[in-house]
């Protein structure tokens, strides 16, 4: 049961101030509740939350290895099962562990169809290790292993559809989440675990240090994904998309231009060209979610 | 105290981390403009933004980064970032 | 009761027999039979558990760490390339104290590819911190399970443990097995009730990370549990015996070893083959015996300085070879555990990737190592070379 006044993700961990995956990591437990067990993946959230003995977590909480939370979460749920105890089951993994090095133990979780809710806190590369790319990472993006350069523009693959892999493995509900939009965020993070079966929240967390931009502009920034397309708040139920947040699209350049890792489409020349392409990706997902509003024509 | 058997730990301990000290700007908060929606306190990383009696909202300083997202985001424009004075 | 049953049937029937709440296991040559007849168990509610058919070793292991901490009793098999593919695991459940208790059917490691037998996989994980018993049959294979847990669940040790047995010399052979009763061993193995788990009612982190400061004390504890595991076996294995008459207190065993001026140190199914081979040498007036070591992790280094205090030489055979270093890991820790001593040390690398050894080849690495012939593969087909 959600607890939106408990506080379960304590204070004094050591996340870089404007930290969104914290701000994520808060506002999931407060969805979950008390009544949960949490299972991290190795990466960021893990190391700035738990070095010995100083958890932030107020909820039972583990973490193995970097793959294989999924996997771990599984034999949870069946020692509860055998137990007959109601806890919830909650994973909190980084994109890294999601997209890639977790794959498998994803895979193979949700096909056998276990209890539990899977949180991917989406910052769109390896963080912990210094802002590597991730099958998250977006397209154009400038990270310490697709480097902008000379002949490069950065990440030259868009980012991977984990909710559409999830969704056709039968998860009968899956969503996409922003920590720019809490309540939207709580009340999906809830629907997931009361809804039987493995369900997937993916959460997109900026990350002020990977992407280059100061933490105050964490939420804004957040928003601003959403506002160009780049980024859609959708559910899916059953394998069909019942909801999408409908948004008056912005051009994609006022998301790009705020922060550093885009910063080599704009100097020290425009990349119209790059920039065209990612405005057709924010253009596809519009089309795919239907999310534009039709503001009427102005008046003369 | 000794050592817990395989790493582990019970909640709590966190608190002995006081990152108040990292802060280089320092949220003040104007209750005169607050209209108490609390968007600071649900939005606040740190989860260190409590409600007082009246319903207003004040940082615990002893573990405010001084992030400014406070700031940023409160719709009264009632938090001000301020210069640190150490 | 005593009846003919396959190695891998027995273990699991132990296993079955230990109520394990959460099975989690892969299938790989030759463990299939054990977690087939498991899944047979629980499809027949002849074990009421919770089976879960994973998607690779890694996760394997992986879903027992996550039920162990949850608080049940947990179970998985594998061998092999499975171990390997599960080695972040192995290393990790050790490191957080989980009392899984998991059967190696062993094998060789590719490449080459190779299912046959030879000790490799696990004498690999020698530096995880997971206990490691070894079987010379199946009766022993199946009554190992039981002190496993025991000693893996208790208070002062909290260690996960290997129960490894020959891959297809023993798990897939017919033996007569003298299985004790649900009655018997539910009075031997308690219901496992950690002191910590995950639950709601008292949060607990558990895998947390630990600095310079705090990494090398856990490193220590590890290692002070598998010390302080010595006793704990010696105390269960007793029990063990004194209730269903099958003493294993002794982390090493000896044959013949009385009055014998070379003794020969090997672990698992070989020593059968070994004692038959002595007592042939016996009846020619040799006097051979046998130090069978039952347990591997911890090493019983004092244990096997005093058993072979006596001896002249010691020929030493290892399944398993430390590509690069002097021989087998038995051989380097036994000659470690000799140290001082005049007893010579040999060892022999022999039996790799399923190659018979039988009682005269035993009888030639006496005769090699009377003659200061030794550290060195044994039986090697020249004409290959």
């Amino acid at each position: 049961m959600a607890c939106k006044t408990c506080e379960l993700f304590d204070s004094g961990h050591r996340a870089c101030g404007g930290c969104g995956a914290a701000l994520a990591a808060r506002l999931v437990t407060q969805a979950a509740g008390p009544e949960s067990i949490f299972v991290s993946s190795t990466g960021c959230m893990e190391v700035f939350s738990t070095p010995y003995p100083e958890t932030a977590w107020k909820v039972p909480w583990i973490h193995s290895l970097f793959e294989n939370a999924a996997a771990v979460a599984s034999g949870i749920e069946a020692a509860l099962k055998k137990q007959g105890r109601k806890e919830k089951i909650v994973i909190m993994a980084g994109d890294g562990a999601t997209f890639d090095i977790g794959m498998i133990s994803i895979s193979g979780a949700f096909e056998r169809g276990h209890d539990f809710t899977y949180i991917c806190y989406d910052n769109e590369a390896y963080m912990n290790t210094g802002i590597q790319r991730s099958g998250a990472t977006p397209y154009d993006a400038s990270t310490t292993t697709s480097p902008a350069g000379k002949c490069s523009f950065g990440n030259n693959r868009p980012k991977k559809d984990m909710p559409a892999i999830l969704a056709a493995h039968g998860a009968p509900y899956v969503a996409t989440a922003s920590i720019a939009y809490p309540a939207d965020l709580m009340q999906k993070v809830e629907k997931a675990i009361n809804t039987p079966g493995p369900c997937y929240v993916q959460i997109h967390a900026p990350c002020c240090t990977g992407w280059g931009f100061e933490g105050e502009q964490t939420i804004a920034i957040a928003k601003l994904a959403i506002e160009t397309g780049l980024w859609v708040n959708y559910e899916m139920v059953d394998g069909k998309v019942t909801k999408a947040k409908k948004v008056v699209r912005k051009p994609v350049t006022e998301y790009l231009k705020t922060q550093k890792r885009f910063r080599h489409l704009f100097k020290p020349k425009a990349q119209d060209a790059e920039i065209a392409v990612i405005q057709a990706i924010a253009d596809r997902n519009a089309e795919k979610f239907a999310i534009d509003i039709k503001l009427p024509p102005k008046k003369e | 105290m000794a050592l817990a058997v395989g790493c582990r730990a019970r909640p709590g301990k966190a608190r002995d981390n006081k990152t108040g000290s990292w802060r280089v700007f320092k949220p003040i908060f104007d209750h005169e403009k607050c209209s108490k929606c609390g968007m600071c306190r649900t939005l606040c990383p740190e989860g260190c933004i409590y409600e007082d009696a009246e319903g207003f909202f004040d940082p615990d300083y002893t573990y405010c980064k001084g992030c400014g997202i406070c700031a940023t985001e409160c719709p009264k424009d009632a938090i001000t970032m301020k210069q640190e004075e150490k | 009761m005593m009846e003919i049953t396959e190695g891998s049937h027995a273990v699991a029937e132990a296993v079955r027999l230990c109520r394990p709440q959460v099975v989690s296991a892969y299938p790989i040559t030759p463990q299939t039979h054990i977690v087939e007849a498991l899944a047979d168990f629980v499809a027949n509610c002849q074990l009421d558990a919770e089976y879960i058919t994973v998607e690779n070793e890694l996760s394997a292991l992986s879903a027992c760490v996550g039920a162990s901490a949850a608080g049940s009793r947990t179970y998985s098999a594998t061998t092999s390339q499975g171990l390997l593919l599960m080695t972040e695991v192995v290393f990790n459940a050790a490191g957080m104290r989980l009392p899984i208790v998991m059967s190696i059917a062993n094998r060789a490691i590719g490449a080459p590819l190779s299912i046959w037998n030879d000790m490799q996989d696990s004498i690999s994980m020698r530096d995880s911190g997971w206990l490691q018993f070894y079987a010379e049959d199946n009766q022993e294979a199946t009554d190992l399970h039981f002190l496993a847990y025991k000693v893996a669940e208790d208070t002062t040790v909290q260690l996960p443990a290997f129960v490894c047995f020959d891959g297809f010399i023993l798990s897939h052979t017919y033996e007569p097995i003298d299985m004790i009763s649900q009655e018997q061993v539910d009075q031997y193995l308690p219901k496992y009730n950690p002191a910590e788990k995950l639950d709601a009612k008292d949060p607990i982190s558990f895998g947390m990370y630990a600095t310079p400061d705090y990494y090398t004390e856990f490193r220590y504890e590890m290692d002070m549990a598998q010390k302080r595991a010595k006793e704990v076996i010696a105390k269960y294995g007793k029990e063990f015996g004194t209730m269903f008459g099958r003493d294993y207190s002794a982390l090493v065993e000896g044959y013949q070893l009385e009055d014998a001026e070379t003794a020969i140190v090997a672990m698992g199914s070989i020593c059968g083959t070994v004692k038959d081979a002595i007592d042939e040498m016996r009846a020619e007036g040799k006097k051979v015996g046998l130090l069978k070591i039952r347990v591997f992790r911890p090493f019983p280094s004092e244990e096997i300085a005093l058993a072979l205090a006596k001896v002249k030489r010691v020929a030493v055979l290892d399944k398993n070879i430390s590509l690069g270093a002097k021989g087998g890991a038995t051989a380097i820790e036994v000659r470690d555990a000799m140290y001082g001593s005049a007893t010579t040390v040999k060892g022999y690398v022999l039996g790799l990737g399923g190659r018979d050894i039988r009682k005269k080849d035993i009888k030639e690495i006496v005769s090699l190592c009377e003659k200061g012939v030794g550290d060195q593969f044994y039986g090697l087909r020249q004409e290959l070379i």
